[in-house]
């Protein structure tokens, strides 16, 4: 049997079973919804609003740089695979390239795109003195 | 239906039932290490000396109500607890736990002790592990609350940010074995040099080790990284609005994957189930548990010792300390075995 059939097996298996467990509680426990239990918390006070409303970007951020790196990490499994066939100039190819992606890196480094305490930028500025336009 | 498939499918559905134990005893212990750590007994009146306590925890769940608010998606609501559990179990499917054997001549191949032998085995890992991030992401968007989804963006922020740093470690791993199957990684940890020092891979991988173990209990949302659990600033997190089984769903999805990423660990940088005396009689698989869970163990140390991190701290942390130092281990990793020519 290859292997594949064994992860797929484990699969339904973890599925059927968070299903049957979700299906037992629904049959076995209590029903009785009143409006307090089926509002959602915040704190002990009616919900303003939902939370369908806007968020910071910084996520986004994050998840757009971390697929950026991921595809170079993507890159480097098979280099790393056939590193002892590419020898010496497999290594300084992959240093090159990461030099490119590194220079990056440092762009979103300095222009605060992983920063997630802007008082730290706010500081650091105080001490630098007035930014030049960019 | 032959002999040998029969035996496959035992073992699979051996590791899944092993797997759904090992998260109940691993509440059960967690509680007990805390208690000691804090000086009194823990769990200590169901059962003896306590160990019905995870018996008793999913009866009473079961039995609870099951609430969804009004204004939660019910469809996504319903499917992220089962993603997160799904993915938890699919990423240990990966990892094999003991040697090929012919059950002392059973068979007449030998079949490999574990539920899949993928030559692409890392890869995998690292993919289905990934794919846990939409379980709670899905959670927090559900719920429609806004603690829930605060929760859910920053649980799934720490943990892609973290993934960086878990992929390199693992990538100077496998460069250094020169495959991909994890089965072949720990094929090349046999053996002792000088005679008695075991040539696993954490002796040539140090940072890389430590990298690991802390991008995985990064990526777990564990010990100092458990900001998305944190109770005082969040309530519950993604967590919030769910109650009984879904909730129970979600523990347990993050003890399962404390228990893959404990099994990789062991595998990749700990020689797996190789060790003295045991192997011989097809008693490796022994070598594995008490590994895995001297790990384990670790893990509930931690998070009972050191304080949390603020998340600027964890993301900082992660992005611009683990991330670079795995890199450079990684260079400095390959520029060695190119010089040794090993």
């Amino acid at each position: 049997m290859d292997g594949w059939l064994g992860v797929l097996i484990m699969l339904v298996l973890g599925v059927g079973f968070a299903a049957v467990m979700i299906g037992l509680s629904v049959l076995l426990g209590p029903k009785n919804p009143t409006p307090e239990k089926l509002a959602p918390y915040e704190c002990g006070m009616p919900a303003v609003g939902d939370a369908r409303e806007r968020h910071s970007v910084k996520f986004y951020l994050v998840a757009m740089i971390f697929l950026l790196f991921d595809i170079e990490i993507a890159f480097l499994y098979p280099w790393a695979v056939a590193l002892r066939d590419l020898g010496w100039p497999g290594l300084m190819q992959i240093v090159t390239f990461f030099m490119i992606l590194s220079v990056g890196y440092l762009y979103v480094w300095r222009k605060g795109a992983l920063d997630w305490a802007p008082a730290a930028r706010a500081r650091n500025a105080l001490r630098r003195g007035p930014r030049k336009a960019a | 239906m032959d002999l040998r498939f029969a035996v496959q499918l035992g073992i699979i559905g051996l590791t899944f039932f092993m797997l759904i134990n090992a998260s109940a005893v691993l509440v059960l212990a967690e509680r007990k290490i805390m208690g000691f750590m804090q000086q009194r007994y823990g769990p200590y009146l169901v059962g003896p000396h306590g160990m019905l306590q995870p018996l008793a925890d999913i009866v009473k769940l079961l039995f609870k109500e099951e609430l969804r608010p009004k204004a939660a998606d019910k469809w996504l609501f319903n499917l992220a607890p089962i993603l997160s559990v799904a993915a938890a179990f699919t990423a240990f499917a990966t990892v094999p736990w003991g040697a090929e054997t012919t059950f002392f001549g059973l068979l007449d191949d030998p079949v490999s002790l574990g539920v899949a032998d993928l030559n692409v085995g890392v890869l995998v890992i690292f993919a289905v592990t990934s794919m846990g991030v939409y379980g709670i992401v899905l959670a927090g968007w559900a719920s429609n609350s806004k603690y829930s989804l605060l929760g859910g963006l920053r649980a799934s922020a720490q943990m892609i940010s973290y993934e960086l740093s878990y992929a390199t470690a693992l990538a100077a791993v496998i460069l250094l074995a020169g495959s991909l199957s994890v089965r072949e990684v720990v094929d090349a940890q046999s053996g002792y040099w000088l005679g008695f020092i075991p040539r696993w891979y954490v002796f040539l991988q140090p940072v890389g080790f430590i990298i690991y173990v802390i991008a995985g209990v990064a990526e777990t949302n564990r010990a100092p990284f458990d900001f998305p659990e944190a109770e005082q600033e969040l309530v519950a997190g993604y967590n919030t609005e769910y109650s009984a089984v879904r909730f129970a769903l979600f523990p347990q999805a993050e003890y399962i994957n404390m228990a893959t990423m404990s099994a990789v660990a062991t595998d990749l940088y700990l020689g797996g189930w190789h060790g003295p005396f045991l192997e011989q009689y097809g008693l490796g698989w022994l070598w594995f548990l008490m590994k895995v869970g001297l790990i384990l163990f670790t893990y509930i140390w931690v998070r009972w010792t050191v304080p949390r991190y603020r998340y600027d701290q964890l993301m900082n942390f992660g992005w611009k300390w683990l991330f670079p130092a795995a890199v450079i281990n990684l260079i400095v990793t390959a520029a060695l075995v190119l010089y040794f020519n090993a």
